[in-house]
């Protein structure tokens, strides 16, 4: 199957003794927003940095676009993106001196127009003048989102974007980042303990634990095959009984 | 290397100079300081002995600029990415399209405008204050001031190696690492003052030969080529060393997954 945006192949990575990611193999379909949910430590971001080439694998391999990510790591990145609540901008620079930086960094062709246009979809264009150090949690998530976007992302890795906004904010963000990749066939990663992020914008989820898949399907086929009501159900479900769960029973779609 | 790249980079730590007019005053503090110190203790020990210190004067005063350039060559390294650890960005510039050399790039020229920035305000006090002229060098100021900043570049590098392995338990160690070779970089005095040991080590630094060179021409008036020559042969030998200290700390940090830690620490 070639349409996927990334393929990653039996994906493992140890720290000395602790297995953060075991085995994993899977692809982001092209204009798929792919969830991966699972406890912490479970190894989200572990994985995440390794599809950033921050983190080497212990073994497997990384395909973005297709092309091995070790390998051509430069070209891959232009067309990709990152977004985190963890990963801030400069707090000393203004608003609008750190995305002029990042246009430039990701050689984006008309950097001001570029801007103008980012911060205004994430409305936060009244913000341009001020020290990113004072904005809101709130506020700086919508810069780095911002900043994600500079460079018409192909493929975005999102670790908890929307870790810090209020549920009115948080529901804009959602909006938008789907009304985005379907206007540009978007395909995104996406972590986050929210399970109504989950479940209103993923096509798709995996959940882990312990580094592995443990199921992956949509939300309603992982929702019937642990019989639950809700993912938060399930997220629970799989958080105290991962051990016991057959690894084999994934639902298809 | 992409040109643009690097003057995003550069522009992301000047910046910070542009904004905060405090952060102009910490570059010219020390500088200013040192040549103060050093100046009228120099005035002072004229004063109080007989004998003549004139150029006893030019020796320290020169010798005092000249550590100058190589330490605020190894700062602009060493403080461009500090700046971008303590401001938990490196994860976002890491996962930028951004080539190792264009970063090591954008730091070399953060290295030259403090450089430029220092010279220039020590070269006009010491001036004012001891009618010492700096361009009385002239254009041999050039290859003595190259020499330094590569120098100090190098340490730049090998104290960014230490902090990426160590986090911010090396971040002292990285001040501290020009302060290792000052003593024997014979700075301020010749090396024949220091014990038979220490001169030979002294003499494996590039900057020894030019604070030599340095002393030789105030007191002769010539230019000795063959210390630049060592200076820059050893500057070669430094700068592949750095290089490939910090390829290999850095490869050692992806493997340990420590870019992510002291990036968000
Ligand atoms: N650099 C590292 N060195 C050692 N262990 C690490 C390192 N990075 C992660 N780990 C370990 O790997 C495991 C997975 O961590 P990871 O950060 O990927 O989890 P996560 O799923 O993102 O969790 P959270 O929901 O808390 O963000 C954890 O046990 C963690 O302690
Ligand atoms: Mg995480």
């Amino acid at each position: 199957m070639k349409s996927a945006a990334l393929e990653a192949k039996s994906l493992t990575k140890s720290f000395g003794d602790t297995l953060a990611v075991n085995e994993l193999t899977l692809a982001i379909n092209k204009g798929e927003i792919l969830g991966l949910l699972g406890a912490n430590g479970a190894g989200k971001s572990t994985t995440m940095q390794m599809m950033l080439g921050l983190i080497k694998p212990s073994s497997g391999s990384i395909e973005i676009f297709g092309q091995d990510l070790e390998k051509n790591r430069i070209p891959i990145l232009k067309r990709m993106n990152f977004s985190s609540t963890y990963a801030n901008l400069p707090s000393n620079l203004t608003v609008w001196q750190n995305l002029l930086v990042f246009t430039g960094l990701y050689h984006v062709k008309h950097p001001r127009q570029k801007m103008e246009e980012m911060m205004e979809l994430f409305e936060i264009s009244h913000l341009k003048k001020r020290v990113t150090g004072q904005l809101s949690s709130g506020e700086s998530t919508r810069l780095n989102l911002c900043k994600a976007f500079l460079n018409d992302p192909e493929l975005l890795l999102l670790d908890e974007p929307t870790a810090s906004l209020d549920p009115d904010i948080a529901d804009k963000v959602r909006t938008l980042i789907n009304r985005l990749r379907h206007e540009r066939n978007l395909s995104i990663l996406y972590t986050s303990h929210n399970m109504r992020d989950i479940e209103t914008i993923c096509d798709r989820i995996i959940f882990l634990h312990k580094g592995g898949i443990i199921v992956e399907g949509t939300r309603d086929e992982i929702k019937q095959h642990f019989k639950e009501q809700s993912l938060e159900d399930v997220f629970i479900h799989i958080a105290r009984d991962g051990e016991l769960i057959n690894t084999k029973a994934k639902p298809q779609s | 290397m992409n040109p643009q790249v690097i003057v995003a980079l550069v522009k992301r730590y000047s910046f910070l100079y542009i904004r905060n007019p405090v952060r102009g005053f910490e570059l010219i503090f020390w500088p200013a300081m040192e040549l103060l110190l050093w100046g009228f203790l120099t005035m002072y020990i004229q004063k109080e002995t007989t004998g003549d210190f004139s150029t006893f004067i030019r020796f320290l005063i020169g010798a005092t600029i000249f550590w100058d350039v190589l330490f605020r060559a190894q700062m602009g390294v060493s403080i461009s990415f500090l700046e971008d650890m303590w401001t938990r960005n490196l994860l976002n510039v890491f996962v930028a399209p951004i080539r190792i050399k264009e970063y090591l790039a954008a730091m070399f020229c953060m290295g030259v405008l403090r450089v430029s920035i220092v010279v220039i305000v020590m070269s006009v006090i010491a001036w004012l204050l001891y009618a010492f002229n700096l361009y009385a060098f002239s254009w041999t100021l050039i290859p003595f001031f190259i020499m330094l900043m590569t120098f100090g570049f190098s340490l730049g590098i090998i104290s960014v190696s230490l902090i990426l392995r160590w986090g911010q338990a090396a971040e002292s160690l990285a001040w501290a690492v020009p302060f290792m070779i000052q003593p024997f970089s014979a700075v301020f005095y010749s090396v024949d003052i220091l014990p038979k040991v220490m001169q030979t080590v002294a003499w494996c630094f590039p900057s020894t030969y030019i604070f030599e060179g340095m002393r030789e021409l105030v007191k002769t008036g010539t230019m000795n080529w063959n210390a630049i020559w060592m200076s820059a042969l050893l500057n070669l030998v430094y700068l592949a060393f750095a290089a490939g200290i910090f390829i290999w700390m850095f490869t050692k940090a992806r493997k340990l997954g420590l870019l992510t830690k002291i990036a968000t620490q």
